[in-house]
């Protein structure tokens, strides 16, 4: 074993700088059904680190990414100790990601499934096309966040940019503070019961503690798209596991 | 694609270093933009009554002491010339518009490709590395540095549609994007007198610049009408003589990110090319936002939205 790879109280350290990104996402590309943990050192602002992750692996990412980070992940659970560059998660199926700082452009892109956290700040389009995807920026968000979103959450503790939900379809949007503008056929919705649920079960799995009832709920106004009942329906079978 | 870059360095113990401290940066943009590369370094300022002019040719034997002599010959001028491979640097006392007009009558091979009291530019079609020692760039001190690396979308893969661009005055400009009304403000600048060397968009973005500047603005209010003006994708980052500004278009689709330290303040398309600085990984590290001018440097101060 070289001195890039140790094993240390089941925890494997792989070092990016010496390894290179392929044979760091080899070793993670493992199929195994139980837990294992990995470290990733010197990330250095690459690209796809821990990409199309498939086993429900423990890896901690020690420092800045780039683009694409823990894209189409299933089942693993990534932490990210810095801040990430465009498309985090994008794509993701399941598991979880969580980014202990700020993250870039389209955070949680055209995600299906798990909980994306980003603790700072993310940019534009957070969120944008998401499909059943759970997000929770403890920060705010910029402009044209969560544009065609289809389903899933996307919970703001901060303020959102210009356009919030533009063309957006059953996704749901919780905003605490002030939203710049709303995108066409993006409204204001009320809090029931069961949204306030919604959002206290995300807000506790990211970790973040905030007042679910200091937040406003927006949805589609259902006018832009032609609207059938049965697209509601397809919305929440394809929400993630916040409700089942 | 493209990849820009810039490096200010606040703490003058770094800036015998700047030309080390800045190569892994450009170098790190090289699969972002193969094709060309360029730089801006602001170093060595001249005596206020002088005039720094970067020249550029297609040849590296060029004859560069005769067309010296010759500028102080006809126009009764000091010119001293310091060539540095397709490129040299001139120094003189010449009205800047005399000097442009003489060389462009009589040494028409010849490229003004930058000018003002500090900047000098250099550029090449090729990678960053081997462009950077073509220049001897390495060894370089100064106080700051913009740097891109060329994908070309818009026109050729040329040394002149290679950035930085001129924009007069020690300021320059590189972009990453494209835009989508050059043609139509190129015809309205030469109407103006303005002269362009390629077809490339981005000249027309540093001709607008020039044109705005001419008329008086500063900097600033010159990047706020450029705001309404360019449409298309773009983040700018514009070298000027104390420092650089950085400006996106409203959508932002272009990456950009900004990092700053005690030591230095950087913008790069990637965080990866900041990551090669000494201290990246405590920077204070955030993404500029869309049509939001950001400028540093020694007279204008920190950030300045």
């Amino acid at each position: 074993m070289s001195t890039t790879e140790q094993n240390t109280a089941n925890c494997k350290t792989l070092d990016l700088k010496t390894l290179g990104l392929r044979k760091v996402n080899a070793s993670l590309n493992t199929l195994t059904d139980s837990s294992e943990h990995f470290e990733i050192i010197n990330p250095a602002g690459q690209h796809a680190i821990a990409c199309g992750l498939q086993s429900p692996l423990d890896v901690q990412i020690k420092g800045h990414t780039g683009f694409y980070c823990a894209g189409m992940n299933q089942h693993a659970n990534v932490t990210v100790h810095g801040h990430v560059g465009v498309g985090v998660a994008e794509n993701m199926m399941s598991g979880s990601v969580h980014v202990k700082g700020n993250a870039s452009q389209a955070a949680g892109a055209t995600a299906h499934g798990g909980l994306l956290v980003v603790e700072g700040d993310a940019s534009s389009r957070c969120g944008i096309s998401m499909k059943g995807i759970d997000i929770v920026v403890g920060g705010s968000v910029g402009h044209m966040s969560a544009f065609m979103a289809q389903a899933g959450n996307l919970v703001i503790c901060g303020d959102a940019g210009e356009a919030l939900g533009d063309s957006i379809y059953e996704a749901q949007l919780f905003v605490q503070g002030k939203v710049d503008s709303l995108g066409t056929d993006c409204e204001a919705k009320t809090m029931l019961d069961e949204h306030l649920e919604t959002l206290s079960i995300l807000l506790k799995k990211a970790g973040i503690k905030a007042d679910p009832k200091a937040f406003t709920r927006y949805g589609s106004a259902r006018k832009l798209y032609n609207f059938h009942v049965d697209n509601a329906a397809y919305a929440a079978n394809h929400h993630s596991g916040v409700t089942s | 694609m493209c990849g820009i870059v810039g490096l200010y360095l606040k703490n003058e113990k770094w800036r015998a270093d700047l030309g080390k401290l800045f190569q892994p940066m450009l170098s790190e943009m090289k699969s972002r933009g193969p094709d060309s590369a360029g730089v801006a370094i602001y170093r060595n300022p001249v005596a206020d009554n002088e005039l720094k002019l970067s020249l550029a040719t297609d040849t590296a034997a060029y004859d560069w002491q005769q067309l010296a002599k010759s500028l102080q010959s006809d126009l009764s001028v000091s010119a001293t010339i310091n060539p540095v491979s397709t490129h040299a640097i001139l120094i003189t006392d010449a009205d800047e518009s005399a000097a442009v007009a003489h060389l462009k009558a009589m040494y028409p091979e010849v490229r003004v490709v930058g000018s003002g009291q500090s900047v000098e530019i250099f550029k090449e079609v090729g990678l960053p590395d081997d462009v950077y020692e073509q220049f001897s760039l390495q060894g370089a001190s100064g106080t700051h540095m913009i740097g891109h690396t060329r994908m070309a979308t818009e026109s050729a893969v040329t040394t002149a549609g290679s950035h930085p661009f001129a924009t007069g005055a020690d300021l320059c400009l590189v972009h990453n994007g494209s835009l989508s009304n050059h043609n139509r403000h190129r015809e309205e600048l030469e109407k103006a007198g303005l002269v362009f060397q390629t077809e490339n968009d981005t000249e027309v973005a540093a001709a607008y610049m020039t044109w705005r500047l001419r008329q008086g603005l500063t900097l600033h209010q010159a990047l706020e009408h450029a705001i309404s003006d360019l449409d298309g994708f773009y983040t700018f980052c514009i070298g000027t003589g104390d420092g650089f500004a950085v400006l996106r278009d409203p959508i932002a689709c272009k990456h950009a990110v900004l990092a700053e330290t005690d030591d230095w303040v950087a913008m790069a398309t990637e965080y990866r090319s900041i990551d090669t600085l000494p201290g990246s990984e405590h920077a204070n590290i955030w993404e500029p936002k869309p049509q939001t001018i950001y400028t540093w440097g020694g007279a204008t101060g920190s950030k300045a939205a």
